[in-house]
């Protein structure tokens, strides 16, 4: 269902500095309203959840709706203290768990 | 604000540049992903034009930095969805391409950027697509993709990514290459349809200029299969017959021979541009 989230962090950055991190995880988001050729319901299955925790603290944490499109991107700021590596989870409803991680050295 | 100021030094520097026509191709360079991209370069010998031009340089600002970056790029979805595609087993022989072809990033590298070529079986140029059918019914034991479907533009798109950055060289002495290349210049030369134009109209004589909205570009072909910001994805024949269709003119079928030679020759156009795969465009 859904490929090899991608995700853009800086290899490295100064301590305390604010860092631009964005993610895109390709997927359908079946919003479940959509009815197939038959009039049957497409039942829904949509990525319901995304967090980033960096070194085990939460970053970044939000929830999806099904009005949400395909294809989730999303893009945010981080201040980094020092060298670790970045979590990416995305929970589907179909229980699934993509995660991706990416590792920062500050110099 | 910004953008006035944008335009402003926009302005400035086409007027600095080699000359004060507002559709000038613009003065700016490529990189993607620190790939830096050969958007400019010396035509080859008997072109007639001095300088290629890729058809990034033809575009807005806002376009041209969606290309900048494959994260922004809209059209790395459908080369991640080609990826997917490569390790796919497809047909009866339990083959996947990944199969005999492994690593795409190695095996790969290079390969879309000196296609059309010369095929011996069929005694005809063969393009990335029809290559991909030719293993999939030779060696795969699989079903010919029909034009456009199946994942076909994606798995060109995630092939020709390959090359991305290294510039498009064909060989036109194999075979009977030479000949197919008469032949497609021919039919870019030819006027068609209600409207009377050829692909020079455009592309050669009125390159440049603005018709209506649109800048024309060289019609350089580099950076197909194309992320269209009206239509997504777009391969190369689609955007032929597109075209034609413009001119009011009959439309040739996908991979017919008039449209193989076509390719043939407008890639021979842009001798030395890097591929751009997948390049966005208007």
């Amino acid at each position: 269902m859904a490929s090899k989230p991608r995700i853009k962090v800086p290899k490295s950055a100064s301590a305390g500095e604010v860092i631009t991190i964005k993610t895109l995880i390709s997927h359908e988001m079946e919003s479940g309203q959509r009815k197939d050729k038959d009039g049957n319901p497409i039942p829904r299955q949509i990525i319901n959840k995304f967090t980033c925790t960096f070194e085990g603290q939460m970053v970044f944490e939000c929830d999806l709706d099904p009005a949400v499109s395909a294809n989730p991107y999303f893009e945010f700021n981080a201040k980094v203290p020092s060298s670790g590596t970045f979590k990416f989870t995305w929970l589907d409803d179909d229980g699934s768990v993509y995660e991706a991680e990416a590792p920062i050295e500050v110099k | 604000m910004k953008r006035l100021l944008i335009a402003g030094v926009v302005l400035a520097a086409t007027f600095a540049g080699a000359g004060p026509v507002l559709a000038d191709p613009v003065d700016d360079t490529l990189e993607i992903d620190g790939t830096p991209i050969i958007t400019r370069t010396a035509a080859p010998e008997g072109h007639p034009f001095d300088e290629l031009y890729s058809g990034w340089l033809f575009r807005e600002s806002e376009t041209r930095d969606l290309s900048r970056d494959s994260f922004e790029n809209p059209g790395m979805i459908a080369v991640e969805d080609g990826e997917a595609l490569w390790n796919t087993v497809m047909g009866t022989e339990g083959k996947s391409c990944a199969t005999c072809h492994e690593d795409a990033a190695v095996s790969m590298k290079g390969v879309g950027a000196k296609f059309p070529k010369w095929d011996a079986d069929s005694q005809k140029p063969i393009n990335v697509e029809l290559q991909i059918n030719k293993c999939l019914t030779e060696q795969m034991g699989a079903e010919a993709l029909p034009f456009n479907k199946g994942g076909q533009q994606e798995l060109t798109a995630y092939i020709k990514h390959q090359s991305l950055g290294l510039p498009v060289e064909m060989d036109l002495s194999q075979g009977d290459m030479q000949s197919w290349w008469e032949k497609g210049k021919d039919v870019y030369y030819t006027r068609t349809g209600q409207l009377n134009l050829a692909c020079a109209s455009c592309h050669e004589t009125a390159m440049g200029k603005m018709i209506r909205a649109d800048h024309l570009s060289q019609g350089q072909v580099n950076g197909f299969p194309t992320y269209r910001l009206k239509s997504g994805l777009t391969s190369l024949h689609q955007r032929f017959r597109g075209c034609i269709r413009d001119t009011r003119a009959e439309q040739p079928k996908a991979f017919s021979d008039d449209l193989m030679a076509l390719e043939t020759y407008v890639t021979w156009r842009g001798t030395g541009l890097s591929v751009e795969t997948p390049s966005v465009r208007q």
